[in-house]
């Protein structure tokens, strides 16, 4: 989780990652941070996040990224 | 059969008094016979391209249900398989749903491009209608809706005639949550569903047709009409263009939820956004949102995509490595979108404008947050009112694409400006008395978006007295039926997006 939040924290610095739970549904992030997160995922967590995954509900807060990761780790394994 | 048209209000009114008459469950059925009929109204050849779409899609959507079900079986199968085994099954099975859609999507989408390039047959719809199926199609690949087992029920959902002339691209697991379902008669589903119809004929009938006439005053004399008269243009034909589409989606919305089915809102207050990226979040909703999930984020997180981003990285450090291959993504859709509205000149040029737009917001991002942080008045209502403005002059600028198809022509108007343009007030065909009412229908267009703030203003009417409800009707009712553009002198005006 604390990956994430750097990830995330990286992307916008003013943002309160862990309370927010509307990032897009409010236009904290954008389209292209969302590509940017789920590149970031990939390379840093080693979680690959297909674009099927990609919806707002799964990344409207940080614990709702984070959820989708332990999902996608739990169906490879 | 336009929508504002009076055969279109008597088939409504026939279809409603039907479907509350009829049993519950066959109600989705005579929706299918009234979306048969009007679709078979507007042209019964086109048909055969719909239901090929239909019988196409809804089987290749069967047999993609029929392959997940089998892969996981497969998989559960073997309990002792390795890690890379599970993952060959994986692979074979998601290469066979992939080839699965490779065919089906060639198959549609050339039928789509046969039929706008060629331009030998007019097919109610089709940009929409295959967009639609597309949708459907990739959800039930990825598990996020399962397959509708009946070709009919499927075929409802494709040439559903509120949503099939202009959208919105509904999103299917949305909107069969009530299009199938059993609906008793409501007077507020009546009520507020009417209230919503008569608000797009206002828009339609008493707006956009009657800015129309001097939008095709602008065209027509194009020489004439320049200079300041192109800045006219564009805020004239902006008026047109809004007053058209969100009123036929209102009438869409409104037919639908009188009938008890929700269908999802494609327009937010647009013009109140303060940069081009909100714009598009608030202008037609449902295009961008399709054009994000189908293809921009599958392309940009695509195998190759991933390759291009390790070497951008590489090669021009962190920073800019990580945006060229978003970029490269956001080019890709945007020129789809482009060539969506039409495979000529103007359409591209006015998407790739957008996408320039849009990156160079993205590269100026730094330098506008640091603008923020140190100019407290860039926080103030004035300014953000002017933001809004910019916004819609760079929007209302670019919808002259619409309009002026030859790009050279575009951009020897806009280099007008300076210059003076010869043609008076008069030549545009208005009389005073319209230009009352247009701006009279401006003001009113400008409350309700005002007034309804992030929610459903007709809910809220609903919870004030019944009188306001009446006067509301009856406003709306009388100024259709004395302002309206329509009866003898008039040819009954198309929605401009239907061409699409």
């Amino acid at each position: 989780m604390d990956e994430l939040l750097n990830i995330l924290s990286e992307l916008h610095p003013d943002v309160d990652f862990e309370e927010e739970d509307m990032l897009v549904d409010d236009g904290i992030i954008d389209s292209f941070d969302i590509v940017t997160i789920v590149s970031e995922i990939q390379e840093r967590m080693d979680v690959v996040i297909g674009a099927k995954y990609i919806t707002p509900e799964n990344f409207n807060s940080a614990e709702a990224i984070y959820d989708l990761i332990e999902q996608i780790r739990e169906e490879e394994a | 059969m336009y929508f504002t048209s009076y055969e279109f209000i008597g088939f409504m009114a026939v279809t409603l008094v039907l479907y509350y008459l009829i049993p519950k469950r066959a109600q989705w059925m005579l929706l299918l016979t009234a979306s048969a009929v009007f679709y078979a109204l507007n042209g019964v050849t086109a048909l055969f391209w719909t239901v090929g779409t239909g019988l196409t899609v809804h089987f290749s959507a069967l047999l993609l249900d029929k392959l997940i079900k089998d892969g996981k079986a497969a998989l559960k199968e073997n309990e002792a398989l390795t890690k890379e085994e599970k993952a060959g099954i994986r692979r074979k099975y998601a290469n066979r749903r992939n080839l699965t859609i490779v065919l089906c999507l060639t198959v549609n989408i050339g039928a789509l491009a046969f039929v706008k390039v060629s331009g030998l047959f007019a097919v109610l719809g089709i940009s929409y209608y295959t967009l639609r199926a597309i949708g459907y199609l990739m959800d039930v690949n990825r598990g996020t809706v399962k397959a509708e087992r009946n070709f009919f029920r499927f075929m409802l959902y494709l040439t559903f005639f509120p949503v099939v002339i202009q959208g919105p691209l509904t999103d299917y697991g949305k909107l069969t949550e009530t299009l199938y379902g059993e609906h008793r008669f409501s007077w507020e589903n009546i009520g507020r569903g009417l209230l919503r119809v008569l608000w797009g004929f206002f828009k339609k009938l008493v707006l956009a047709d009657r800015v129309f006439v001097a939008v095709s005053a602008i065209v027509e004399n194009e020489s004439s009409f320049r200079g300041p008269w192109v800045l006219a243009g564009m805020a004239l034909y902006t008026l047109e263009l809004y007053a058209d589409f969100t009123g036929g989606i209102d009438i869409t919305i409104g037919i639908s939820e009188m009938l008890g089915i929700r269908v999802q809102e494609n327009f937010d207050r647009p013009f109140f956004s303060p940069s081009v990226k909100e714009y598009w979040r608030h202008w037609h909703i449902s295009m961008a949102a399709w054009f994000r999930t189908y293809l921009f984020y599958p392309i940009s997180v695509c195998p190759p995509m991933k390759k291009l981003l390790k070497f951008t990285r590489k090669h021009f450090g962190e920073k800019a490595g990580k945006r060229i291959p978003v970029y490269i993504s956001s080019a890709i859709v945007w020129f789809a979108t482009g060539l969506w509205h039409g495979p000529a000149a103007n359409y591209i040029t006015w998407a790739m404008l957008h996408f320039a737009i849009l990156m160079i917001s993205e590269e100026l991002e730094p330098l506008y947050e640091a603008f923020h942080k140190k100019c407290a008045w860039a926080s103030s209502k004035p300014y953000r009112v002017f933001m809004s403005l910019r916004t819609l002059f760079i929007v209302s600028a670019l919808m002259q694409f619409d309009i002026f198809t030859s790009v050279p022509l575009y951009f020897k108007r806009f280099a007008s400006v300076f210059t003076p343009g010869t043609a008076v007030f008069a030549d545009l065909g208005l009389n005073p008395y319209d230009w009352v009412i247009l701006m009279v229908g401006t003001l009113m267009m400008f409350a309700v978006s005002l007034l309804k703030g992030d929610g459903s203003l007709s809910e809220k009417l609903w919870q004030k007295p019944y009188i306001c409800r009446t006067v509301a009707f009856a406003g709306l009712f009388l100024a259709v039926i004395l302002f309206g553009m329509y009866g003898p002198g008039y040819d009954a005006g198309q929605f401009i997006y239907t061409r699409f």
